[in-house]
C-alpha cells in the first residue's frame, strides 16, 4: 500500500508532532508527547474535559480539543488506547481547579487505562469523574447497552458537555450533562472497504468489493449484515432505521445529526448521504436544529461512513449551539 | 533431591529470560491475534519487554521482585492498549507479594499467581471460559495447588503448573470470546487461541522454567 509515513511504527507519534506545527493557535504540547492540551488556556474554576484514545480516528480525538470542547487529550498508538500515564496526564492538563470530565469511548483498553489514571489523579487529590459513550446501536442489543462500542456520537457529547463547562456548570452537571447526550445518541456506520494499520501491513478483516457492511465498528468490528452495495438513499434509509428505532424518535422531537465518513470515502459523497438524512428526517416530522456533515471520525483509509443522531431537549439544543473552535469542529455561535 | 525454596537475588535474572521468550515469539503473538484481534499484540509485547529488558540491563543487580516492578512500570507507562495495564498490573501485584522475603518457596507462588489473577481480574471483569488470559492463570494456579496438595516438591508442583498452562491455553482455542476485542467478533473467534492466553502461558512457562533450574542446581 502506497502511504505517507516513515516508520512504521512511528506513524502516531510523528503524526502528533505534525498536528502540532500545524495548529499553534489551538493545539499546544506537553511533557508528555502523547498528551496535548488546548493552546489557550480557560480560567481557573473551569471543569476540565478530557478525551482520549486510539490513534487513526482523526480528527478524533485530538481534533475535538479548544474553546467550547475538551482541554486535552490522550493519543494512544494506532487502534489502541492511550496509557494510563497518558491520560493521567491530560487529567492534570485539564485541571483548572473544579475536577475533570473524562468523556471517551467504550473500549476494553479505555476503560482499563481510564480506570488507572483516575485511581492516579485521586493519589494527587484530583477528582476525575468519567462518562463512557456507547451511541453505536449496531454493536449490542438494547438491553446490553453497556457492550456497545462508542463512536461518531462522542462528539455530541463532548460538544454538550464543554459548552456547559464553558458555561461555569460544575462537575456533577457537566457530568450529567454528557450522560444525557449519549444517552439520547445513536449511531450505525457501513463499511465499504477495509483498513490495514501500517505496524501490521495487512488488513485483520476484509470486505468482498462490491459488498458492504451494515454496522461496522471502527477497527472493522463487523456489524449486523452483509450485503450488497445500494444506492446512497437505500443506505441512508437502513442506517436511520436501525438509529431511530433505537431511541424510540417520534415526531415533533428536536434532533442534532452528524455524518462522518471513515477515511477514504469523498466529502462529496457525505453530501449527497446527508441530503437523504435531511429528508428522511423531515418527512419523520424531526426537526433538524444542527448538522455536522463531514470526516470527524474515521478509521485510516476505511470507504464508508456513519450517522449519528441526538434527541436534544432544551438544554442540549442551547449547547450544541454555544461557540466552540477547534480542528474538527468550529462553531460560530449566534 | 531438589530444594525447596530460591533466594530472591538467584531469581533476579529470569527476568531476561520472560523479555527473551517474548522478543523472540513476538511475531507468532501478533500472528495468532490477527486471526480475532489487530494483529498488534506481539508488536506492543515485544516493545514493552524488549524496554523493560534494557531498564533491567541499566538496573544491573536485581531481585525478582524488584525485576518483576520494573517490568510492570514499563508495561503500565509505556505500553498502552489493554495488555499494558493487564499485565502491568500482573507483575507489580505479584511483586509485591515478595515484599517481606529473601527466598520464593511454593506458598509465595501460590500467592503470586492468586494476586496475578485479582490484579488482571480486579482491571479486566473477564471470568473463566471468557477466552482470555485468565483461562491460563487459573489452571495454572490450579494445577501448582493441587499439587502442593498431593505432597509433590516445588519442582514437580511447578512443572505441573506449566502442564496445566499448556492446557489451558490449548482449551481457548474451541471457546468464544466474551470480552475484549475479539468479543466484537462471536463466533468468529472460535476455533483460534486466544493471544494473551498464549503470552501468560510463554510467561509462566518461562518463569515455571527458571525456578526449576535453580531448585534442581
Amino acid at each position: 500500500m502506497n502511504r505517507i509515513i516513515n516508520d512504521p511504527e512511528q506513524v502516531a507519534e510523528e503524526a502528533l508532532l505534525g498536528v502540532v506545527a500545524a495548529y499553534p493557535d489551538i493545539l499546544a504540547a506537553t511533557d508528555n508527547p502523547r498528551v496535548l492540551r488546548a493552546a489557550r488556556q480557560p480560567k481557573q474554576g473551569k471543569v476540565g474535559i478530557v478525551t482520549g484514545g486510539g490513534s487513526g480516528h482523526e480528527p478524533a480525538f485530538l481534533g475535538f480539543v479548544g474553546p467550547g470542547l475538551c482541554d486535552a487529550v490522550a493519543c494512544g498508538e494506532i487502534f489502541a488506547s492511550p496509557t494510563a500515564k497518558s491520560f493521567h496526564a491530560a487529567f492534570k492538563a485539564a485541571d483548572f481547579g473544579a475536577g475533570v470530565a473524562c468523556l471517551y469511548g467504550n473500549y476494553a483498553g479505555d476503560n482499563m487505562n481510564v480506570k488507572m489514571a483516575v485511581k492516579l489523579a485521586a493519589k494527587d487529590g484530583l477528582t476525575v469523574r468519567s462518562v463512557v459513550a456507547n451511541d453505536d446501536v449496531a454493536s449490542a442489543p438494547k438491553a446490553e447497552r453497556d457492550k456497545r462500542r462508542g463512536v461518531a456520537g462522542e462528539v455530541m457529547m463532548w460538544k454538550s458537555a464543554g459548552g456547559l463547562a464553558d458555561e461555569g456548570g460544575d462537575l456533577d452537571q457537566v457530568i450529567a450533562v454528557a450522560q444525557k447526550a449519549i444517552d439520547n445518541t445513536g449511531s450505525v456506520g457501513i463499511g465499504l472497504s477495509a483498513c490495514t494499520i501500517p505496524a501490521a501491513g495487512k488488513p485483520n478483516f476484509t470486505i468482498a468489493p462490491g459488498m458492504m457492511e451494515v454496522g461496522i465498528g471502527h477497527h472493522g468490528e463487523p456489524g449486523v449484515s452483509v450485503m450488497p452495495v445500494k444506492p446512497a438513499r437505500d443506505m441512508a434509509a437502513l442506517m436511520l432505521e436501525h438509529i431511530l428505532a433505537d431511541l424510540s424518535l417520534g415526531r415533533d422531537e428536536d434532533v442534532a445529526v452528524l455524518v462522518s465518513g471513515l477515511g477514504a470515502t469523498p466529502v462529496m459523497e457525505l453530501y449527497l448521504l446527508y441530503g437523504h438524512v435531511d429528508e428522511m428526517l423531515r418527512d419523520r416530522g424531526l426537526r433538524i436544529r444542527h448538522r455536522f456533515v463531514g470526516n470527524y471520525f474515521t478509521s485510516l483509509e476505511m470507504m464508508g461512513a456513519s450517522i449519528t443522531v441526538t434527541r436534544l431537549d432544551g438544554e442540549l439544543d442551547r449547547l450544541m449551539a454555544l461557540p466552540a473552535h477547534s480542528i474538527g469542529l468550529t462553531v460560530l455561535g449566534s | 533431591m531438589s530444594r525447596d525454596s530460591v533466594t530472591l537475588t538467584e531469581a533476579g535474572p529470569i527476568l531476561f529470560d520472560l523479555v527473551a521468550v517474548i522478543v523472540r515469539e513476538q511475531g507468532k503473538l501478533s500472528e495468532i491475534d490477527g486471526q480475532t484481534g489487530d494483529g498488534d499484540h506481539g508488536v506492543n509485547m515485544g516493545k514493552g519487554f524488549r524496554m523493560a529488558g534494557e531498564r533491567l540491563k541499566a538496573q544491573g543487580d536485581f531481585t525478582l521482585p524488584q525485576g518483576f516492578a520494573t517490568l510492570g512500570d514499563t508495561l503500565l507507562s509505556d505500553i498502552g492498549g489493554s495488555m499494558g495495564p493487564l499485565y502491568g498490573t500482573f507483575f507489580t501485584d505479584m511483586a509485591e507479594v515478595l515484599d517481606d522475603t529473601d527466598v520464593i518457596d511454593a506458598p509465595h507462588v501460590s500467592a503470586m499467581l492468586k494476586a496475578g489473577l485479582a490484579a488482571v481480574q480486579g482491571l479486566g471483569e473477564a471470568k473463566p471460559g471468557d477466552k482470555t488470559l485468565v483461562d491460563v492463570i487459573v489452571p495454572a494456579m490450579e494445577g501448582f495447588d493441587a499439587a502442593q496438595a498431593a505432597g509433590k516438591s516445588f519442582a514437580e508442583s511447578l512443572t505441573a503448573m506449566k502442564d496445566a498452562a499448556g492446557a489451558g491455553l490449548e482449551a481457548t482455542r474451541s471457546m468464544v470470546a466474551k470480552v475484549g476485542r475479539a468479543s466484537r467478533l462471536g463466533e468468529r473467534s472460535r476455533g483460534t487461541l486466544d493471544a494473551g492466553a498464549a503470552s501468560c502461558d510463554m510467561i509462566l512457562s518461562t518463569l515455571a522454567d527458571g525456578l526449576i533450574t535453580r531448585l534442581n542446581a
